[in-house]
């Protein structure tokens, strides 16, 4: 049976991100196949999942331009309203829908929000960052748009398996903080490896004139972290369980500054 | 703003003490504030029912080589202007623990 057949039969894909396996249901063939080849790697052999959403696609064209992010929570019900899409997610019945337009990025999204609301709490989060392991260590170089994500990735040396040259996840094992890979690629237009190391560091970039490596401590740690974690929802309480993760990340895990010049020798400083 | 005006510290915001810092962060618009030892002294004994002016006496003036008039009107700035982001609340009578966001202002 081909894996086109076999996704019309089933009319849903299950997407395991960070271990959180998510079904998501689609009457549309055509959309489950886009699903199933930009979630390559991510997509579960398993019928199991802990979450569900149920996907309703609109015609193209029904967007409604470029509407800001909303992100609200009421009475435990999550509710995501952008320009492409629209969605809910209820985490105490596990269940979820998605009304968007035939776009795999709107859906993207989507699922990258989920898994922000669901780290909150494990004390995990999604972060700007790229990140790569290297001799069993992962290590995480963050910074906003143009920092050096994608550069720093592109330098890899080959040993090194990269996780996400955009948006790293990040959650909390036995205490210990884990890299987990992504789907989420930035510029380098990748899919990250789906494994998972311990964090050795997360390095906040900076270009300079040569390769220098700080530390950063106590309250500029998390403020680095602050400015780089993904967080969309402005609900009280979601804040401080970002904000605990934030700090709790910084007392355990070292945030070094890493001003550096795009060139393959940078890496020779990571270890 | 009363020098003997009663402070206590929002229910809608996350903290933390990172060494002689205070981290605090608005859980309403996500501002971060970094307050260094002086200010989370003040911070910290923000509890509603004390006033400004003991709290400058009996935990800076007694700790820090610091005049009371300044002490206070340095407080009094940073009060103002936590207040303003909503992390504190200000009231001219104590502020008891039900019924803090009728009886205070932001």
């Amino acid at each position: 049976m081909s894996s086109v057949t076999a996704v019309a039969r089933d009319s849903s894909v299950v997407v395991e991100i960070g271990g959180l396996p998510i079904r998501l249901r689609c009457d549309d063939p055509a959309f489950l196949l886009q699903i199933h080849e930009r979630y390559a790697g991510y997509v579960s052999s398993s019928h199991e999942a802990s979450f569900e959403f149920d996907l309703e696609l609109a015609p193209a064209g029904t967007e409604s331009g470029d509407e800001d992010l909303s992100v609200t929570c009421r009475d435990g019900i999550w509710l995501m309203e952008r320009g492409d899409f629209r969605a809910e997610f209820n985490p105490a019945t596990a269940r979820g829908c998605i009304e968007q337009t035939i776009n795999p990025f709107s859906l993207d999204s989507v699922i990258r929000i989920v898994h922000t609301l669901l780290l909150a709490k494990k004390g995990g989060f999604l972060v700007h960052a790229s990140s790569a392991i290297r001799n069993g260590r992962a290590f995480l170089f963050s910074g906003v748009s143009g920092a050096g994500k994608t550069t720093m990735a592109r330098l890899a040396p080959p040993d090194a398996a990269l996780l996400t040259d955009e948006i790293s996840y990040v959650t909390r094992k036995n205490g210990r903080y884990m890299a987990i890979g992504t789907p989420f690629f930035g510029e380098l237009a990748r899919v990250g490896e789906n494994i998972e190391a311990p964090i050795e560091a997360i390095y906040l970039l900076a270009k300079g004139p040569q390769n220098i490596i700080e530390p950063i401590e106590g309250t500029a740690a998390v403020r680095g972290l602050m400015e780089n974690i993904l967080f969309f929802a402005k609900d009280p309480e979601f804040v401080k369980h970002v904000f605990d993760s934030a700090c709790e990340f910084a007392a355990h895990v070292p945030v070094r500054r890493l001003t550096f010049v795009p060139t393959s020798s940078v890496w020779e400083l990571i270890v | 703003m009363n020098t003997s005006c009663y402070v206590v510290r929002s229910n809608a915001i996350a903290a933390r003490a990172l060494g002689d810092e205070t981290m605090v962060m608005s859980a309403t618009n996500s501002t971060l504030f970094t307050l260094n030892e002086v200010a989370t002294t003040i911070w910290e004994a923000a509890d509603g029912v004390t006033p400004l002016d003991e709290i400058i006496t009996n935990k800076i003036c007694a700790q820090y080589e610091v005049e009371q008039d300044a002490a206070l009107k340095d407080a009094q700035a940073l009060i103002e202007e936590l207040a303003v982001h909503g992390l504190v609340l200000v009231s001219d009578a104590p502020i008891a623990k039900a019924g803090r966001a009728s009886k205070a202002s932001a």
